[in-house]
């Protein structure tokens, strides 16, 4: 267990590492969440529609945008000069190669959202103050269930044609019951609502992250072995 | 006979049968007292939607089955009835807000089974798409099991979260039809009709099985 999770390490180190030297995708993702925040403040009446009650909405439309821009570079860079049959033939367990690029993509899209959820909060003055540590928490869990699969689907479209249209086709579904969780989550978070509301949103999140990272790591290997 | 010409008799029987369930439905099934004469489609509504949710079932079935043999077959069926199951959802989302519309006065409303119904259609469309985007029958093969059984271990999931969805929010007028205990004639006429769609499923599968195996004779699957 411990060896595996070195291995998953070293994988998403070496990802994280090749996107902290270029900064390109990093860049391109922060640059675009800053964007949809502000196309959505323009793509409202803001006279005839309260900012909280769209908020959770905006918050996640722009995460889940945002996550899917960040999912289609985590295969595509292994695709240059061969290098995915190079991690294939190292001596790498297939789960570990999945958690590490799981990793990779979560740290990813953490940072993404670690500059989003503020622009949020400065672009429509939205009091999160009091909600923070929950906030964080569902946030964590929807990214975890998302990811999970999107990073699955990413090997899985590499060597198709339209590989990124295919992934946003593929993957939109599955988007579904985690926005449904924590756009709901975050209403009532923001509305003041008690914690032990939204308890039952919180389980299906959790058993949605359980179930779709243990489905994932089970059929991850059926997409990369030939 | 040729499995073909099986597959088409079955259909060609299915469809003979299909316009018995009609007449039987239209003439001989007495008119609900509160739905009138909207309620009929039920007889072809109902039974196109467990058509569809049967070949989600068998894609899944299949995909799994395909990962532990790894036997051809398994993929060639999961695709012929993703094909078949995409026509089923087709005709279950056309002939639902039909019904809709003068009973519950939306054409479309965003209900838990609804809901799951479209992105049941998503799913088979998805699954056909990347079937067409990879070129290598192998590695075909592989990709769209595992896109299988992970559309069949979603749509829990999703029934779940807008079944959550709408019990936590009520709606002011109830969408949901209370179950009615059908009359004994009206139950025949949907039995016989499931019977008559799944054997329609059975007659496409099996035409487009065979329409498959031509196909990968002459090295040129595409779909």
């Amino acid at each position: 267990m411990t060896d595996l999770l070195r291995q998953a390490w070293t994988v998403a180190r070496k990802d994280l590492l090749l996107e902290f030297r270029t900064r390109t995708a990093l860049v391109s993702a922060l640059v675009f969440t800053a964007l949809v925040l502000t196309v959505f403040n323009f793509g409202r009446d803001p006279t005839a529609v309260a900012t909280i009650d769209l908020a959770p909405t905006i918050l996640w439309v722009t995460f889940t945008f945002a996550a899917m821009l960040a999912l289609n570079r985590a295969f595509q860079l292994e695709l240059e000069n061969q290098a995915l049959e190079g991690l294939l033939v190292s001596p790498l367990s297939r789960t570990s190669l999945y958690w590490g690029k799981l990793l990779a993509n979560l740290v990813f899209v953490a940072l993404v959202e670690a500059v989003g959820l503020p622009l949020f909060v400065l672009f429509f003055d939205v009091p999160v103050g009091r909600v923070l540590l929950p906030l964080v928490g569902v946030i964590a869990l929807a990214t975890i269930g998302f990811v999970a699969v999107g990073t699955l689907f990413s090997a899985l479209v590499i060597r198709t044609r339209f590989a990124e249209l295919l992934l946003v086709v593929l993957l939109l579904p599955f988007l579904v019951p985690p926005l449904i969780g924590a756009v709901q989550v975050t209403a009532r978070l923001l509305g003041g609502r008690p914690l032990s509301e939204a308890a039952g949103w919180f389980r299906l999140l959790a058993a949605y992250d359980i179930g779709f990272v243990a489905l994932a790591t089970l059929l991850f290997p059926f997409t990369v072995d030939e | 006979m040729s499995l073909a010409q099986t597959g088409r008799r079955i259909t060609l029987l299915g469809l003979v049968l299909l316009a018995g369930v009609y007449v039987r439905a239209l003439a001989f099934t007495p008119l609900e007292r509160f739905q009138g004469p909207a309620q009929k489609i039920f007889y072809l509504h109902v039974p196109a939607a467990w058509s569809a949710m049967l070949a989600m079932g068998l894609v899944g079935l299949c995909s799994i089955l395909y990962l532990i043999v790894k036997d051809a077959r398994f993929d060639r069926f999961a695709a012929a009835s993703a094909e078949v199951g995409t026509t089923f959802s087709l005709v279950m989302l056309t002939t639902g807000p039909i019904w809709a519309k003068p009973i519950w006065g939306t054409w479309w409303t965003w209900d838990a089974r609804l809901t799951l119904t479209l992105f049941l259609f998503f799913l088979f469309i998805g699954y056909l798409l990347l079937r067409g985007a990879v070129v290598e029958p192998g590695l075909r093969a592989r990709y769209s099991a595992v896109l299988g059984i992970c559309g069949l271990v979603l749509l829990p999931f999703i029934h779940l979260s807008v079944y959550l969805f709408r019990t936590l929010h009520p709606q002011p007028i109830v969408l949901k039809p209370s179950a009615p205990s059908l009359p004994g004639s009206m139950l025949v006429t949907l039995l016989v009709s499931f019977a008559v769609f799944t054997l329609l499923y059975v007659g496409f599968v099996t035409q487009r099985y065979a329409l498959g195996l031509l196909r990968e004779a002459q090295g040129k699957e595409h779909a």
